[in-house]
């Protein structure tokens, strides 16, 4: 019974994977940028939660509606006045860039909260749970984060291939410059891709600190598992990083069971087995979308 | 800008240089090209006929001269901006987004295009065979047909000067002169277009304007039938000095 308890609890544990893992997906599939410092985005999402709560008198489970679309906006500008320019120069430069950011971010919350954690009460969806069997019970928040999960990645999907907009950030992610020759401004599709990439990341910190606790230092953890789901799920394919981040989920319960310590290392021991059988990942990247 | 008695060409180029680094790929070239006609620019590889249309696509800066359409300078608007003044350019290599289905390239199209009267029926009308592929991937087709939505996906921004780079490159005669045969039609339109072509007796038959270029510089322009095929060879492999002020050898 514990194993199939393992199970699913790790399906659901997967939600919260994904929600860290999309942004990261996306930014890599349109404009190839490795973002090292998207888990402490999500941990500053976290804390501008944390900060804005007590304020507007928010209960803490619609906190979304005012940090989300404020991520947006940050992630259009850090993309514009921050990646953009150093696209220019290699990739490596983005890549450091984004570790300098990741730093920077780490040591601002750390000045501005201490190393203490924090985290968003959010009452009974907090403490409750469905009653399955007698042994069998899934929080009400778990099947919350899972839901939006994969509803981030489907809305995204269908946003990609169904709008207009979609249709011309995929064009960009294909060829930048015949995108220039239908009048499609790609630093500013860039940005838009930045927005969303952003906009799901809060969303990942806003479900961790509700989840869990969020520290300062807590971003990188998550990166590495945002990271292993989207290689294992494909390079840039979201529905690989669905597959991707439920199956790390599933492999960290299920290592919880079989040994206490072991439950950190299992879905990096996964990571690896699938990297060395499957290195193109579940779902190889064709095209974006 | 000028707004004299005489109607000013659609596309006037002044003294256009441009550079790649320490290569000059353009030197001092000048042309205009006048509306509802086709101007074409012949040369061998590396006499700048591809920088040349980039440049007045806007994807390269000139060092120096200027670019008018209209007798407005755009020298200086970046290439994004410039379809919506009425300039889409079908590339070398036609570069459809190859994630994109064959409909999803020709929408694309419209995103910044003008109001005109090129719609998608007009185009599915052109080349019928379209309508039944429109959801397979653009990646998939054969190069003409890839040309042939490449060619599409300019005409839906519905612009005032089509520029096509290497229509024929890597395509069968045949596929060449279907796709040749289609511009009587744009012409009437009201669409001026302005090619490359490697194929000089191509653009003998179907210009109204040659302009050659030798390693960036200008080495003959006017009609068709102004030069016979000896002083083209001429000037397109650069055997002897022409002389650019009357335009002949």
């Amino acid at each position: 019974m514990s194993w199939i308890n393992a199970l699913i609890q790790g399906i659901f544990l997967g939600g919260l994977f994904v929600l860290f893992a999309a942004g990261l997906s996306l930014l890599f599939g349109v404009m190839e940028v490795i973002n090292l410092a998207h888990g402490d985005i999500a941990v500053a999402g976290g804390y501008l939660a944390v900060v804005l709560i007590p304020i507007l008198h928010i209960p803490a489970i619609w906190i979304f509606i005012v940090v989300v679309p404020v991520f947006v906006v940050i992630g259009y500008l850090v993309q514009r006045l921050l990646f953009q320019p150093s696209l220019k120069s290699g990739s490596l430069t983005t890549l450091l860039v984004t570790f300098g950011l990741s730093v920077i971010i780490e040591n601002l919350l750390l000045e501005g909260f201490s190393a203490n954690s924090h985290s968003l009460s959010i009452g009974r969806l907090g403490s409750g749970a469905f009653r399955i069997t007698s042994q069998l019970s899934i929080s009400y928040l778990s099947v919350v984060i899972l839901f939006v999960a994969i509803a981030t990645i489907v809305l995204i999907q269908l946003g990609l291939s169904r709008t207009k907009t979609g249709r011309i950030i995929r064009a960009v992610a294909d060829d930048r410059e015949a995108a220039q020759l239908i009048g499609a401004d790609y630093k500013h599709v860039f940005g838009i891709a930045a927005g969303v990439a952003f906009g799901t990341v809060a969303l990942a910190g806003l479900a961790l600190s509700m989840y869990s606790q969020i520290t300062p230092s807590a971003g990188p953890t998550y990166l590495i598992y945002g990271f292993e789901a989207v290689v294992i799920g494909g390079l840039g394919s979201l529905w690989g990083t669905l597959a991707g981040g439920i199956v790390l989920g599933v492999a960290a319960t299920i290592g919880l069971v079989a040994s206490a310590n072991f439950g950190a290392l299992a879905p990096h021991l996964v990571f690896l087995a699938i990297l060395a059988i499957r290195p193109q990942g579940f779902f190889p990247k064709k095209a974006l979308a | 800008m000028m707004s004299g008695d005489r109607v000013r060409p659609l596309l006037e180029v002044e003294d256009l240089t441009v550079n790649y680094g320490q290569l000059t790929a353009l030197d001092g070239v000048s042309f205009t090209v006048e509306e509802s006609s086709i101007f074409a620019v012949i040369g061998a590889n590396g006499a700048g006929k591809s920088t040349l249309m980039r440049t007045v696509a806007g994807l390269h800066k000139p060092v120096r001269g200027r670019i008018l359409l209209e007798g407005i300078d755009i020298t200086s608007v970046p290439a994004h901006l410039r379809v919506e003044k009425g300039i889409a350019l079908v590339p070398e290599g036609r570069r459809l987004f190859s994630s994109l289905s064959v409909e999803e390239n020709l929408l694309t199209g419209f995103y910044r295009g003008r109001k005109g009267p090129w719609t998608l029926s007009r185009i599915y009308e052109m080349f019928p065979w379209m309508p039944s592929r429109r959801t397979q991937r653009a990646s998939l087709l054969s190069g003409g047909e890839q040309q042939a939505v490449a060619i599409s996906r300019a005409l839906l921004a519905n612009p005032k000067l089509l520029l096509i780079d290497e229509l024929s490159l890597g395509l069968a005669p045949i596929v060449v002169r279907s796709i040749y045969s289609s511009f009587s039609s744009l012409l009437e339109s009201g669409l001026t277009i302005l090619l490359v072509e490697q194929d000089v007796s191509q653009a003998r038959s179907i210009a109204s304007h040659i302009h050659c270029l030798l390693e960036g510089r200008t080495t003959l322009f006017g009609g068709p039938r102004d030069f016979s095929a000896a002083e083209i060879e001429a000037a397109y492999f650069g055997i002897a000095e022409p002389n650019l002020e009357l335009g002949t050898l």
